[in-house]
């Protein structure tokens, strides 16, 4: 598969996949040749199956895995060449079940990075009230509280903040919006999809969704078993050839066809 | 009446007595602690290291206690005084509970926590002391409960080796075929225990981390 860059973002790529690969210990490859290169500013969206090696992907970004084979550039460095922790520390990090310290207060949860890298105080408490009142949570009302006491929607807002906490340039989100009730996920992609144009972050997430890909990514990237299958803009995804695109659009049109066989004559 | 009348007449040799039996299981506790969660936190960052640690703290939990202050009888600096000989025997007893719940409290630490709190960018001491830690305090001091209930009990047997403590008027007691003597012992020990555990699970309810 050759590198291609979305033409509108055909700026330096931000993270680039070189050939690159991720085995197991016992040899099973999970990814293999990878080549993508994501603009800055760009949302990427790796759809997938179940282990297609999506979440694999995206965890070499960040160091949480060490590629096998070739090599992942991240602002032109290779990751290898990065102190992981100061690479983290450059990427927002968002999962699915969110990991919200259940001890800490969600200012606390929040401003953890701030602290670490040793904020002044007033800062952080500026800065907790801006993400709180960026993701549309009231920081009077939830500043003081603990993860338990908050829905599943308002913790994933929560998590979303606690990824934004020291402005990095990338966000990587592994299904941000799976787990919750289809209207509160339906929320959150609407006003996650105003707050990505206002932030202009480059994006990678992970999803098996293909509305949720349509409606955030410039690019989808599709896996399949290990390997990428084809890279397509949303409008290129919908009238692909490629056999699993194909399938997922047919699964997605399934809905509009029963709404269109549900119309009254 | 009889035995209340026996502990008001003897209310200052039972009270010393008390106190120097907190003082072996008290400073036993300290050090158990201090060698028990550091060596639970290895058995959690070296799997390998687990069976020999665990397994040691295991061997150690099953010497009878009387055995446990012969074997150590020998050694040079220990069995120099009974107090030296006695505290480390009930510091090993005291190690396995806490080896075993500090880690058993790490590796409990919910997966996506863990997960997230490295793909933030903290590092391994970081994710230790202000993640794994504060969450499983409440299973450490279980286990400091457990051992130091156990460690009361067995520092009545201090006495055979003359370390003092509650056990000098129950083995007084055996010998003297003295019945107000044994309890005169015995009842403030497990008084002892009582408050501990009380104490202790006071604390370790107070700890608790809300529930996500």
């Amino acid at each position: 598969m050759k590198v291609e860059l979305d033409p509108d973002s055909a700026r330096e790529p931000i993270i680039e996949f070189r050939k690159a690969g991720y085995r197991l210990p016992n040899g099973q490859a999970l990814l293999e040749d990878l080549s993508i290169a994501v603009g800055r500013g760009e949302t990427l969206a790796l759809l997938g199956r179940s282990g297609a090696g999506k979440t694999t992907a995206l965890k070499l970004i960040n160091r949480m895995l060490d590629p096998s084979d070739g090599e992942i550039l991240v602002e032109g460095k290779s990751t290898l060449g990065w102190d992981a922790i100061a690479l983290r520390r450059h990427i927002g990090y968002v999962i699915q079940d969110i990991g919200l310290f259940p001890h800490f207060t969600i200012e606390q949860n929040v401003s953890l990075i701030p602290r670490l890298e040793e904020w002044p105080v007033e800062r952080i408490r500026a800065r907790v009230k801006e993400l709180l009142s960026l993701v549309g949570l009231d920081p009077d009302t939830f500043s003081k509280r603990y993860p338990h006491q908050l829905s599943g929607g308002q913790r994933q807002r929560v998590g979303i903040a606690r990824a934004l906490a020291v402005d990095p340039p990338i966000l990587l989100m592994d299904e941000p919006f799976g787990a919750l009730d289809p209207l509160t996920t339906g929320e959150l992609l609407k006003e996650f999809r105003q707050l990505q144009r206002r932030l202009q972050k480059t994006i990678v997430m992970v999803t098996h969704d293909v509305g949720e890909s349509l409606l955030l990514a410039t690019r989808i990237a599709l896996l399949d078993g290990g390997k990428l299958a084809g890279i397509f803009s949303a409008t290129e995804f919908l009238s692909a050839q490629e056999p699993l695109a194909a399938a997922y659009v047919a699964n997605f049109r399934m809905y509009e066809e029963a709404e269109r066989a549900n119309e009254p004559h | 009446m009889n035995l209340i009348d026996f502990f008001i007449r003897h209310q200052r040799e039972i009270g010393q007595a008390t106190l120097e039996h907190i003082w072996l299981v008290g400073i036993s506790m300290l050090l158990a602690v201090a060698i028990g969660v550091p060596l639970g936190i290895i058995v959690t960052r070296h799997p390998w290291l687990s069976k020999p640690i665990l397994g040691g703290a295991n061997i150690a939990e099953t010497i009878p206690s009387l055995a446990l202050f012969g074997f150590l009888l020998p050694v040079p600096w220990l069995g120099a005084r009974a107090d030296r000989l006695v505290i480390t025997a009930l510091m090993l007893y005291a190690l396995l509970p806490i080896i075993r719940n500090t880690s058993t409290g790490i590796s409990s630490v919910n997966a996506a926590v863990r997960e997230a709190a490295r793909g933030m960018g903290m590092t391994q001491n970081q994710i230790l002391f202000q993640v794994e830690l504060p969450l499983s305090v409440p299973t450490i001091l279980a286990g400091v409960r457990v051992a130091t209930v156990l460690t009361i009990g067995i520092a009545t047997i201090a006495a055979a080796v003359g370390a003092g403590g509650l056990g000098e008027f129950i083995f007084r007691g055996l010998a003297m075929v003295n019945d107000q003597l044994i309890l005169a012992g015995a009842i403030p020990a497990a008084a002892l225990a009582l408050l501990a555990d009380f104490i202790l699970s006071l604390l370790e309810r107070r700890l608790r981390p809300a529930q996500s």
